[in-house]
């Protein structure tokens, strides 16, 4: 950042020195300064000014930046108790471990056994979820954005983004209740006529315990996040683009597919991935839906051969679970971190390498391939310069 | 769709057919494609046994497929396509607005008739009667309100303050690039990520190794809420923070205005409507997660107000545990479960209408 070096005569620590000076001195000698560099002229956090330093700055400073230590404090301990707890259990014999040999845990030769299956029923029935769930939320976001008039299009929104606000449980019970029994004529059609297919194959569950109910819950749960997130994205595309495609004579769909998508398709695929991280998370639906099985299975429409998914099988088995059983499901739980951590750095990365800031809020640099025509109002000029300049995620302001 | 009829020049005048409409279906021809498909696939279903969900995804199937054929025929490729397309992004609307109606119509209809007084002042749980020898299960919710707002609450009041502070660092102290900014922005993003469930078996590690086994309490609960709560808040202060207008920080340092006073009595001000519609939201978002709860405070029939010591009943965990593993009468289980479950869904619709009402009150002139 070349701001850096004008802001540092600035900087709060080195007040001190020179408490006579006038505010208004000050803020000259600043403006002098950043007439030396090119600064920005928005700036990135608040203008530094030289102010008085009083106990109370001093003690609010300490406060905030304290609080903002204690998040990387918060986040190392929540890795390192699991890895504690979980490390006798993960490195324990499992074959001749008394407590490992019953419970939850018996049967399994190692650690690895025994996660191994949770871990692929976890990402199968967050992939499934995905599935049904990534279309209708872009479709969503894409009615809220560009179909849906004006005045109802941000109720609508609010709408959808109630679902984010029904808790889980209640989505788990109404699972339960409604959609088990409402996938069952489908999930009979699918055996009988697609069962060759091994996803669809095996004995059609009576009840509707399955993979498949389980997901379309998850995907219910993951329809806000991603349908919010693509939304501002899809609003954030310059109007320019849209306006020029429409005037080239493409009807709406072509508009969206040659200026809306194109622009905003990375960020598309990170709010995916997002609305991945929580339904790999995701324990309390699927643990009542799911009649599950710790085993390597692809079927979704089964009773006794649906993979159980982390989460559910730590709800389930926890409170049952004593010492060294507990702890290789605190295992298990981290193994999940360690999943979701990925799947949210790799969101993360993918909106840093295609777009300067995050989804949020951002302004967004355009993707490669769409082109923003020359700036021709005042107010565009800004925002391409804001887009060019802001390289920080600070710029944002 | 009207700019590209509007560049269309003009409907036929007169009786010389205008080659340039040609092709145009009528306004309403999605009306009547639908209900051409809703008829039609409804008849077809009488004859072979009818069925709700049936009838409705077939019927949307039916209507896409000869919507895009007539329009194909009628018009061309294009506007096909782009009726299609239309058609579809409206179904994927109302595929998300479905189970939304859906879940709370269950709820209320499930839930309505355990709802009364009784309920929400009576401590549920089994009754032995020593003369008749049977156990009557009574529903009751008293335990599990105390607890969900106990809880709730010591979470809020942990992670409220550190929340904005920490978005008062990365919005007024920190400078942007800045390594701690840029670290504790990330670090923020992946607290976003963690799973309720981890937060719950982070709670439950730390007070089995701090104070022993048999560390189930209400704190602990409260601290796995808290590890999930923190950054629903920073994120909301942080956005409502940066909203607030750069000159009225200036011009509150022009005039000698400490740093700390400018937040306390400039910034803050400014974006408190924002900052509470953002707390409200994240205690809505908190209140409702049954996993860590159930990790970290197991649960109880009991009533136990003492958040730090035992387990305590929470209202998401009575409704799993209601339907989970059931008492001896697994109707009056389920129908607690039920109850619990409306009493939460109420909780989060007045936190969330709140949020709104504050939101819309207070918002500052020309900050939004």
């Amino acid at each position: 950042m070349f701001g850096n070096d004008s802001q540092r005569p600035a900087k709060e620590n080195s007040v001190s020195t020179n408490e006579t000076v006038s505010p208004s001195a000050a803020a000259l000698s600043a403006a002098g300064d950043s007439a030396t560099g090119p600064r920005s002229p928005k700036g990135a956090g608040p203008a530094r000014v030289k102010i008085k330093s009083r106990p109370a700055d001093r003690i609010f400073f300490g406060l905030s930046f304290g609080s903002a230590s204690l998040i990387v404090v918060i986040l190392a301990a929540v890795a390192i108790f699991l890895i504690i707890k979980a490390a006798p259990a993960i490195t324990a014999n499992w074959k001749s471990d008394a407590s490992l040999a019953e419970g939850p845990t018996a049967g399994y030769a190692d650690f690895w056994s025994y996660v191994l299956p949770l871990v692929w029923g976890t990402l199968w029935a967050s992939a499934i979820a995905l599935l049904i769930g990534a279309p209708i939320a872009i479709g969503i976001a894409l009615f809220i954005s560009h179909y849906a008039p004006r005045r109802v299009a941000g109720v609508l929104g609010y709408l959808v983004d109630l679902l984010a606000a029904v808790p889980s449980i209640v989505f788990g019970l109404w699972g339960i209740i409604v959609i088990r029994p409402l996938l069952l004529p489908l999930s009979d059609w699918l055996n009988q006529n697609l069962g060759w297919i091994p996803i669809f194959g095996g004995q059609v569950s009576t009840v509707g315990s399955t993979v498949l109910a389980g997901s379309v819950v998850l995907a219910v749960m993951i329809l806000p996040i991603i349908s919010s997130i693509s939304r501002e994205i899809f609003l954030q595309t310059p109007r320019l683009n849209e306006e020029a495609a429409l005037a080239l004579g493409a009807t709406k769909w072509e508009m969206i597919r040659l200026a809306v998508l194109p622009y905003a398709r990375s960020g598309v695929v990170s709010a995916t991935l997002l609305g991945l991280g929580r339904a790999l998370g995701e324990t309390m639906a699927i643990a009542l839906i799911i009649s599950p099985s710790i085993i390597f299975s692809l079927r979704i429409l089964t009773e006794g051969e649906n993979s159980q998914t982390i989460a559910a099988n730590i709800a389930l088995n926890f409170q049952i679970a004593d010492g060294l059983q507990r702890q290789a499901l605190i295992g298990t739980g981290l193994m999940l971190f360690v999943i979701s951590l990925g799947v949210n750095l790799i969101a993360r990365f993918i909106v840093v390498r295609t777009g300067p800031t995050a989804t949020r809020k951002g302004k967004r640099r355009p993707p490669e391939g769409v082109t923003i025509p020359a700036a021709s109002t005042a107010v565009e000029a800004t925002a391409l310069g804001k887009a060019g300049n802001s390289h920080t995620e600070g710029a944002r302001a | 769709m009207t700019a590209t009829s509007g560049s269309r020049l003009g409907r036929p005048q007169g009786p010389i057919t205008n080659t340039l409409t040609t092709g145009q279906l009528p306004r309403l021809v999605e009306l009547y494609v639908l209900v051409g498909s809703l008829v039609v696939v409804g008849g077809i279903l009488l004859l072979m046994g009818f069925n709700w969900g049936g009838w409705i995804f077939l019927s949307i199937v039916l209507y896409l497929v000869s919507l895009g054929v007539l329009s194909t025929i009628a018009e061309n490729r294009r506007k096909a396509t782009d009726r299609v397309v239309r058609s579809l992004v409206i179904v994927a609307f109302l595929l998300a607005i479905a189970p939304l109606v859906s879940t709370l119509v269950t709820v209320t209809a499930k839930g309505i008739g355990q709802l009364n007084w009784a309920f929400i002042s009576t401590t549920g749980g089994a009754v032995f009667n020593p003369d008749t020898l049977a156990v009557t299960i009574s529903t009751g919710a008293l335990q599990a309100i105390v607890g969900t707002l106990e809880i709730t609450g010591i979470a809020a009041l942990m992670s409220v303050p550190i929340g904005i502070l920490t978005a008062i660092y990365l919005v007024e102290y920190a400078q942007s690039g800045q390594w701690m900014a840029r670290t504790v922005t990330f670090l923020v993003d992946v607290m976003t990520g963690i799973p309720s469930i981890v937060a719950g078996l982070f709670a439950f590690s730390l007070f089995t190794l701090v104070v022993g086994p048999k560390a189930f309490s209400g704190f602990s609960a409260s601290v796995a809420l808290s590890v999930l709560m923190i950054p629903i808040v920073v994120r909301s202060c942080e956005e409502m923070l940066r909203l607030v207008p750069h000159d009225l920080r200036e011009a509150s340092f022009a005039l000698g205005v400490s740093r700390f006073s400018t937040i306390t009595k400039i910034v803050l001000p400014t974006a408190i409507a924002g900052i509470i519609t953002g707390v409200m939201i994240a205690i809505a978002r908190v209140i409702g997660e049954t996993a860590p709860i159930f990790m970290a405070a197991s649960f109880t029939d009991n009533f136990n107000a003492n958040p730090f010591n035992g387990p305590m009943q929470t209202l998401p965990v009575l409704a799993y545990t209601g339907y989970k593993f059931p008492g001896q009468d697994i109707a009056a289980s389920n129908a607690s479960a039920w109850g619990a479950a409306l009493l939460l869904v109420l909780i989060v619709v007045i936190l969330n209408i709140i949020a709104r009402i504050v939101a819309k009150t207070f918002a500052p002139k020309g900050a939004r």
